[in-house]
């Protein structure tokens, strides 16, 4: 995987002894919270409900064993034994002091990490298919190209101010599991007839409260001009997103605003500027940041299909597992395996400091110290050998981290929401756990099949809500959280945003109304091959409506 | 009736203005019956944010729940309590 190069430790160095030196004059009191305000975010520091939160970058979601160690080591030192993994692959703590984060960095650059850029009105961390390199369906590994992003748009000196923030997200796959079209740029790394490799290019999605699916405004840039050509999308967002309203200022609503063509005209004039110039990638360049990703060696492990026949004979447990949170590689004696941070009525997306060490462990002994973290808010082992399969399961049982509800109905993305968010307008959390709680059986959640439900506790969307096949939005009304249910949202390669069902639910009633839309798409289904999403996209909310709001009409 | 509230800038733990200083628990917090003690309120937050003491300083709306005062928010409640998914956490695992 990556490793840093002599710049990139001199950098975060230099960053590291920068913002210390801002934290101490700040508790000295040399200068204000107004001006230390844009300084903090610079470096991922948030002020919460309860406390100061750090967010920490995980490039493109990749991990080894040594990183998730020392994020457990922060977990216990500094704040309060937990960790939080996020929808951007990122990880957050809840509770840090002010006074402690200059350690915190220090220890963390120790590692070839930071929190730089993970906030304010910049290009934020590249995010990327969390199977990446592993797959068995990509035609290329995307992080090389995220990482060529991430050097490129660190500290960029024209594009650290921009009208919003900006998110830019790689897949390498037909199959999305990125999310791509919900971001400001999504990249879908493919090969065109000649067998070259390129992107097609999407702009202008993105959730928050005006939801867009992005719109494709190139089918084939040559991977060459990959940096040359977000220089042009980013120089006319620059200039024309607008600055006058935060609300509006996202690309997605200049897209919107100027009309996909307008804006393809604009970005192509500003990249034949451009294309020829000194951002054109040189191809060794581009191989050389692929060296660094390397796959890890993988022997022929032909003994895996009896040792994984053999123990799913052994174990009901195992067999579950295997069937649900193990995917095909592109080595037939490999599997990529997710480890659920979704047990069932757990905190979505939290570890605790000790999962992340035995997680470390697991990955050093049996995945060649590969880890990443999904945009669904999972860990992801991407190289196991078949053969050792059972050996990572056990392991993860001993640690609570089995739950075998990959892409079922408890595999909830939630947002941290009203319990710690300053934003936030209603709980998520506990919705999701009382979901989960409420579908516990796995019998029954595996005949429900795969349902993305997504949970936000604001407008703001950090828990993808538009976009779950099942969204929950909580607001606050009249001083009560009140749960707006939208239906028919994906965000795979089919990207579409929910509709909203009808009227809102009190935390009493969501739960049970979600039951009821599940049983009504069990009832209304054409066989069990047929997915909540799409026989949602069969029948349209008519029936969901029916079942939902049908007694309150006849009352009235 | 209203409460003045703020985060520690240290460490950034929420506090309210109680008996002469910054407490950790909102129970006690001094309570503005009228304009003019939230605008003392108010100045008293003013002055603890420019000297540096805490940040993120607001009046919020507070009852007395048997003798002990309570915001009135959700948010707030949450805030003076802790996550209510971690009873551990925050204030009320004191």
């Amino acid at each position: 995987m990556y490793r840093y190069d002599e710049f990139d430790h001199d950098f975060v160095q230099a960053r590291v002894a920068e913002f210390s030196d801002q934290v101490q004059r700040r508790l000295a009191g040399e200068i204000t919270e107004d001006q230390f305000r844009p300084l903090r975010l610079m470096n991922g520091v948030y002020l919460q409900l309860h406390a100061y939160m750090l967010r920490i970058a995980v490039p493109y979601g990749t991990l080894n064993g040594k990183q998730l160690r020392m994020l457990g080591h922060i977990a216990r030192k500094y704040d309060k034994g937990y960790g939080h993994f996020t929808t951007r692959q990122n990880i957050q703590f809840n509770w840090p002091a002010l006074s402690d984060i200059p350690a915190i960095l220090a220890d963390l650059a120790s590692v070839e990490m930071h929190a730089i850029q993970t906030s304010g009105n910049c290009i934020r961390n590249v995010t990327a298919d969390h199977f990446a390199g592993a797959a068995a369906d990509e035609v290329a590994d995307p992080r090389p190209y995220a990482e060529i992003l991430r050097q490129w748009s660190s500290v960029h000196p024209e594009f650290s101010f921009l009208p919003r923030k900006f998110k830019i997200a790689v897949t390498g796959a037909e199959r999305d599991r990125a999310a791509i079209q919900t971001h400001d740029i999504g990249l879908h790394l493919k090969k065109n007839a000649a067998g070259e490799l390129g992107f097609a290019v999407y702009i202008g999605g993105g959730q928050g409260r005006t939801p867009m699916v992005a719109r494709k405004i190139r089918d084939f840039l040559p991977e060459a001009d990959l940096l040359s050509y977000c220089t042009a999308i980013l120089r006319v967002y620059n200039l024309y997103g607008r600055r006058d309203n935060k609300y509006k200022a996202r690309i997605k609503i200049l897209v919107h605003e100027t009309g996909v063509d307008e804006i393809t005209r604009q970005v192509e004039a500003e990249w034949q500027e451009l294309k020829d110039a000194e951002l054109k990638l040189p191809e060794a360049d581009i191989r050389a940041i692929e060296a660094y990703f390397a796959p890890p060696a993988l022997t022929d492990r032909p003994e895996g299909d009896q040792a994984v026949k053999l123990a799913r004979l052994d174990s009901k447990g195992f067999s579950q597992w295997l069937d649900q949170n193990v995917v095909t590689h592109r080595h037939p004696d490999y599997a990529a395996v997710t480890i659920s941070l979704k047990g069932i009525g757990e905190v979505p997306g939290d570890a605790s400091d000790s999962q992340m060490e035995a997680v470390a462990d697991i990955a050093e002994t049996y995945a060649f110290d590969e880890l990443r973290v999904s945009h669904e808010q999972n860990l992801i082992l991407p190289h196991v050998a078949r053969a050792d399969l059972k050996a990572v399961y056990d392991a993860l049982v001993d640690i609570g981290l089995a739950t075998a509800n990959s892409n079922l109905i408890s595999d909830i993305i939630a947002c941290p929401g009203l319990d710690y968010c300053a934003l936030a307008t209603a709980r998520s959390i506990p919705i999701a756990q009382e979901i989960s709680r409420r579908f516990a059986s796995l019998e029954r959640q595996r005949e429900i099949g795969e349902l993305k439900l997504k949970i936000s506790g604001c407008i703001n969307a950090c828990g993808h809500h538009h976009v779950g096949h099942i969204g929950i939005l909580g607001v606050e009304k009249k001083g009560s959280e009140l749960y707006q249910v939208t239906l028919g949202g994906s965000a795979d390669e089919n990207t579409s945003v929910g509709e909203i069902i009808g009227r809102g639910f009190s935390s009493e009633e969501i739960t049970d109304a979600i039951e009821q839309i599940v049983e009504t798409y069990l009832g209304l289904r054409l066989n069990p091959q047929e997915k909540f999403i799409d026989a949602y996209r069969r029948v349209g909310p008519a029936p969901f409506k029916e079942a939902l709001y049908a007694g309150e009409a006849k009352a009235a | 009736m209203k409460i003045l509230t703020a985060n520690r800038l240290t460490d950034g733990i929420a506090v309210w203005y109680a008996d002469g200083g910054w407490a950790e628990t909102v129970d006690r917090a001094d309570l503005a019956h009228d304009k003019a003690a939230e605008d003392r309120l108010e100045v008293i937050g003013a002055k603890a944010y420019a000297d540096n003491e805490v940040v993120d300083v607001n009046l919020i709306d507070a009852d007395v729940v048997n003798g002990a005062v309570e915001p009135v928010r959700l948010r707030e409640k949450i805030r003076a309590a802790g996550p209510t998914i971690r009873s551990d956490l925050g204030k009320q695992a004191a």
